[in-house]
C-alpha cells in the first residue's frame, strides 16, 4: 500500500479534558486540605502553603532563609537527625518560596507517611533557627550570590524587577551584598512567628490518598498549638516603575547580551488575563511562536528567546527574555518591537491562530496529566481564590477568540513606549 | 513493574511499546545510536548540529514543529557523548501524527541550506550560552582532553571548538545522515493508551519502508589505563575557587555500575549524606559540593566536584575529600546508612514512574544498554549490593593515579 507522506493524518482536537477536582475537608482547627486522589502508585505529595512569599518580608532574604532554615534544627531534632530521618525512608523534603507564597512539601511512599509525617510537623512547628547553621547557610548563599551575579541573565532577571516594580515594593526589591548582614536568628524567629501557623496556612495532596491520610494530617497539624493571637499585619507599597524606558547594565567581557522587555500588567483575576495568554503564546509562548521562528529560526541570532505573562497575587507583569550575541543585540531588539508591532498592525492569519488554539489545548491537556500536574494546576485557582470554572473558561476562550480580538488585545498592551527595555553586556 | 512488548520491524527498527490506560497522552520516544563519541575529531559537535537540523524540515514535510503543534503535541530532543534522542507528546488520539512525522525525517531530512546555515548560529550561540558567557561554564571543556587521551570522550557533546560548527558542510551532514540516521539504528518507544495492535499497524505503514541502512560497528579506541595522577590549574575571573576530581569507572553496562553508583549516594545524595555533614556542615569547607557518577556507556567517570569556601585553599580542599574517599575505602558502611540510599534508590524508582514520557526513554535507553527489562530490573541490582562490594569499588577507583583534578582558581 503506497502512503502519501506529504500529507498529514487526520487529527482531532482536543474535546474534552478530564480533570479529577480537589475535594476539600477541614482539619479540627479548619486549616482547609485539599486532595487529588488519582494515579496508580503507593505514593503521596503533601504540600503545606503559607502565605509567606517574599512579598511579606520586612528586609530582603528574610523569607527565603526562613523557608530554608526551617530543615536546619527544631527543638527536638538537629540539622543532620531531620535529614536523616527523611532519607531514611526514601523520602523528599523540599522547602520553596515565591514572591507571594512559601512551601514545604513532602513526597513519600505512603507506608512510610506515618513515619515522615512526624519530622514535618517538627519542622514547621518547632524549627529553632541555631545561629551556626545560619551562619553557613548564609556564607554559603552569599558565594551563590556571587556567582549568579556573573550570569548576565541574572543580573537582568534581578534589575528587570527592580525597574518595573520600584526598589521599595516586595516585588522589586533585590538583594544586595550588604543585606547579609542584616539577617539574624531574631528577625528569623519573628517572621517565622508570624507567618508560619495554622490560620495562614493550606495543605494540599496528590496521590493515593484514604482515611488515614486525612486522620494523619488532622493528629499532626489539626490542633490549636500553632496559631498565635496576634493578626498577620502586612504593608501596602505603591509600585513605581521607573520613568526611563531605556536601560543599559554594561559588561566589557560579555559575549552576549542579556535583553529583558516588559512592562507591568495584571495578574489572573483580570478579565483579560487569559486572552492575554492566547497572545502571548504566538508572540513568544512556544517554539514555533513569532519570536522564536523569527530571531532564532530565520536568523540565528540566539539560542531561545520567549516572552510570558507572570501572575502575582498583588500585581503581574509581562516580560520578553533572551540572550544574543553583542553583534547582534541592537538587531535582535529591533525584531522583537517588529514582532510586537506586527500583532498591532496585521491580523493573525486564520492557519496561525488554529495552530495555536489546538497547540494551547494540547498543552493544557499534559498539564492536568497525573496527580501531581493535577495539584499544580489547581494551586494556580487556589491561590487566587478562583473556582475550577477559571479552567472552563479557558478553554472556551482559546475555543472562542479570534483574530480581531487579538489585535485588539496587542494594541492595547503591546505599545512600545509602555515597555520597559534592558540589556545587560553590551548594545 | 513496566510492562511492555517488543517487536522488530524487517528494516531493523526496534519497537517497544507500553500500555498506560491512565493517561490522555502518548509519546513516541525515539533514541538514534549515535553520540558525540561517534564524531570524527577533527569534526566535534556535529551529533548535536545534526539534532538541530533534524527540526529544519524532512524529504516530504516542511516543517516539523508546525504539523506536531497544530495536533496539540509537543516534542524535543538531547543529544549526549552516547546518544541522540528524540521525544514527542500528543493527544493519544492523534498518535498517527507522530508516525508520520518521525518516519519522514527518517526516511530523509530536506537537507536544506537555509536551515544548515541558521543552526550552525544558533548552536554557535548556544556554545556561548552555556559554555563561554557563563562562570564555570568551560570546566568540561577543560575536564576532557585530560581524563581521555585516546576515547572519544574527550571532547563535550558541543564539540572541541566553535570552528568545528563553523566548518560544517552539507555533504558531511548527508554522510552522518546516511550513516547513523536508518531504521537499524534506532529504537522507538511507543506509550500511552493506545492498542499494541495499533502501534503494530502504524509502525509497519509508516516505518516498515523505508530502506535499512549499514550495520554500524563502533570500534572506538579504548581508555589506556591512567597510571600517573593528571592535574590542571586555571585562572579565571570567578568569584570562588573551585575543584574537580574525575576518577575513571566502570561502563553504565557493567554489574559493578551499581555498587559505585551508590558510593555516590552515600557521599552526596541529600542532606543526611557523608560530605555534606563532613565537609560543608562540620569543617565548612566548601560551599557546595558534589559526588557524582556520568552514567557513561562506554567505561566512564565519578566526579567529585565543590566551590570552595572562603579562606580554605586547594591543598585544603582537596585533602579534604580524600579523607572522606578514604573512609568509605577502608571502613565497611554500616547496614542502616546502606539501607538508606536503597530506600532513597527505590523510592525515586516508584516516583519516576509517574510520567509517561520518562518511562519510554527508559525502555529505549535499556534496550540499548541490551535490555529493556533492566527498567524493572534494576532496583533488585541497586538492593543487593553489599556493603563488601561498596568497599571493593571504593578501592578500585579511589586511587590516586586513577585522578585527575582542575584547580579552578578565582583571580585575585
Amino acid at each position: 500500500m503506497a502512503i502519501d507522506r506529504k500529507v498529514s493524518p487526520a487529527f482531532k482536537t482536543v474535546e474534552k479534558i478530564e480533570i479529577i477536582r480537589a475535594t476539600e475537608k477541614q482539619l479540627r482547627n479548619k486549616i482547609p486540605v485539599y486532595s487529588i486522589n488519582a494515579g496508580t502508585q503507593e505514593l503521596i505529595k503533601v504540600e503545606f502553603l503559607f502565605a509567606a512569599g517574599m512579598f511579606y518580608q520586612q528586609k530582603p532574604l528574610q523569607a527565603a532563609s526562613v523557608n530554608t532554615m526551617l530543615e536546619e534544627g527544631t527543638t527536638k531534632m538537629s540539622a543532620a537527625e531531620i535529614a536523616d530521618a527523611v532519607d531514611y525512608y526514601g523520602a523528599f523534603l523540599e522547602v520553596g518560596v515565591s514572591q507571594d507564597n512559601a512551601s514545604v512539601v513532602l513526597y513519600t511512599l505512603n507506608k512510610h507517611l506515618r513515619s515522615t509525617l512526624s519530622v514535618v510537623e517538627d519542622v514547621i512547628k518547632n524549627a529553632t533557627f541555631p545561629e551556626e547553621e545560619l551562619h553557613t547557610h548564609l556564607t554559603n548563599k552569599k558565594q551563590k550570590f556571587y556567582v549568579n551575579n556573573q550570569k548576565v541573565a541574572n543580573v537582568a532577571r534581578k534589575r528587570f524587577t527592580e525597574l518595573l516594580f520600584g526598589e521599595k515594593h516586595p516585588y522589586g526589591i533585590n538583594v544586595k551584598e550588604s543585606d547579609f548582614e542584616l539577617i539574624n536568628v531574631g528577625n528569623l524567629k519573628s517572621f517565622y512567628k508570624s507567618f508560619y501557623r495554622s490560620d495562614n496556612c493550606k495543605i494540599v495532596l496528590a496521590g493515593k490518598i484514604d482515611e488515614d491520610v486525612f486522620s494523619l494530617l488532622d493528629e499532626h497539624f489539626g490542633g490549636n498549638d500553632w496559631s498565635p493571637e496576634s493578626a498577620i499585619k502586612t504593608n501596602k507599597i505603591e509600585i513605581i516603575t521607573n520613568p526611563q524606558r531605556e536601560q543599559l547594565i554594561y559588561k566589557d567581557d560579555a559575549l552576549q547580551s542579556a535583553i529583558r522587555i516588559g512592562k507591568v500588567m495584571f495578574n489572573k483575576t483580570h478579565p483579560d488575563f487569559q486572552s492575554l495568554q492566547i497572545l502571548n503564546t504566538i508572540f513568544g509562548g512556544y517554539f514555533g511562536s513569532r519570536l522564536m521562528s523569527n530571531i532564532r529560526e530565520d536568523k540565528g541570532y540566539t539560542y531561545g528567546i520567549g516572552s510570558g505573562i507572570a501572575s502575582l497575587q498583588h500585581s503581574g507583569y509581562f516580560f520578553i527574555s533572551t540572550e544574543v550575541g553583542v553583534d547582534v543585540c541592537k538587531n535582535a531588539v529591533n525584531e522583537i518591537y517588529f514582532e510586537m508591532d506586527r500583532l498591532r498592525t496585521e491580523i493573525i492569519p486564520e492557519d496561525e491562530l488554529q495552530l495555536v488554539k489546538n497547540y494551547l489545548l494540547g498543552t493544557f491537556l499534559r498539564s492536568v496529566d497525573g496527580p501531581f500536574a493535577m495539584a499544580e494546576r489547581f494551586k494556580g485557582i487556589l491561590e487566587y481564590g478562583l473556582s475550577y470554572d477559571y479552567f472552563d473558561k479557558y478553554i472556551a476562550t482559546i475555543k472562542g477568540i479570534s483574530a480581531s480580538q487579538l489585535r485588539e488585545l496587542a494594541i492595547t498592551y503591546f505599545e512600545k513606549e509602555s515597555m520597559i527595555e534592558l540589556v545587560v553586556g553590551k548594545k | 513493574m513496566i510492562k511492555y512488548e517488543k517487536f522488530e520491524l524487517q528494516n531493523g527498527l526496534k519497537v517497544i511499546f507500553h500500555q498506560d490506560k491512565s493517561t490522555p497522552i502518548a509519546c513516541i520516544n525515539i533514541l538514534y545510536n549515535v553520540g558525540a563519541r561517534d564524531e570524527n575529531p577533527e569534526q566535534t559537535g556535529f551529533a548535536h548540529l545534526f539534532e538541530h537540523l533534524m527540526f529544519g524540515g524532512s524529504i516530504n514535510i516542511p516543517n516539523y514543529d508546525e504539523p506536531l503543534q497544530r495536533v496539540g503535541g509537543e516534542n524535543n530532543a538531547f543529544t549526549t557523548n552516547d546518544i541522540t534522542n528524540y521525544y514527542l507528546t500528543l493527544p493519544s488520539e492523534n498518535l498517527e501524527t507522530g508516525f508520520w512525522l518521525e518516519s519522514d525525517r527518517m526516511l530523509s531530512l530536506a537537507f536544506s541550506d537555509k536551515s544548515l546555515e541558521v543552526q550552525r548560529s544558533v548552536v554557535i550561540e548556544e556554545f556561548k550560552q552555556r559554555y563561554l558567557n557563563q562562570p564555570y561554564g568551560d570546566v568540561w571543556l577543560l575536564m576532557r582532553p585530560m581524563i581521555y587521551k585516546v576515547h572519544p570522550y574527550q571532547w563535550d557533546t558541543i564539540g572541541k571548538e566553535i570552528s568545528h560548527i563553523e566548518n560544517a558542510k552539507m555533504e558531511d551532514v548527508k554522510n552522518f545522515f546516511k550513516k547513523f540516521y536508518c531504521p537499524n539504528n534506532a529504537i522507538m518507544v511507543v506509550a500511552g493508551n493506545v492498542a499494541l495492535e495499533e502501534v503494530k499497524k502504524l509502525s509497519e505503514k509508516w516505518f516498515g519502508p523505508i530502506p535499512k541502512g549499514p550495520d554500524n560497528k563502533r570500534n572506538l579506541p579504548v581508555e589506556p589505563e591512567q597510571t600517573e595522577a593528571r592535574s590542571l590549574m586555571v585562572e579565571r575571573d570567578v568569584p570562588a575557587d573551585a575543584i574537580y576530581m574525575a576518577y575513571h569507572m566502570c561502563s553504565r553496562f557493567d554489574k559493578e555500575y551499581y555498587a559505585t553508583d551508590l558510593i555516590s549516594d552515600i557521599l552526596s545524595r541529600g542532606n543526611s549524606s557523608r560530605m555534606h555533614n563532613a565537609l560543608i556542615k562540620d569543617k565548612k569547607m566548601f560551599s557546595d559540593l558534589q559526588a557524582y557518577v556520568m552514567g557513561d556507556f562506554d567505561k566512564g567517570l565519578f566526579v567529585v566536584s565543590g566551590k570552595l569556601s572562603k579562606g580554605v585553599t586547594m591543598g585544603e580542599a582537596e585533602q579534604g575529600i580524600i579523607e572522606e574517599l578514604e573512609k568509605i575505602k577502608t571502613q565497611l558502611v554500616t547496614i542502616d546508612e546502606l539501607q538508606k540510599v536503597k530506600n532513597k534508590m527505590e523510592s525515586s524508582h516508584v516516583f519516576g514512574e509517574i510520567e509517561v514520557l520518562n518511562k519510554a526513554t527508559n525502555l529505549a535507553v535499556s534496550e540499548l544498554l541490551g535490555n529493556a527489562n533492566m527498567v524493572n530490573e534494576e532496583v533488585g541490582e541497586y538492593l543487593s549490593v553489599t556493603a563488601e562490594q561498596i568497599k571493593e569499588q571504593a578501592n578500585i577507583i579511589f586511587r590516586k593515579e586513577n585522578c585527575s583534578t582542575l584547580y579552578y582558581s578565582a583571580k585575585k
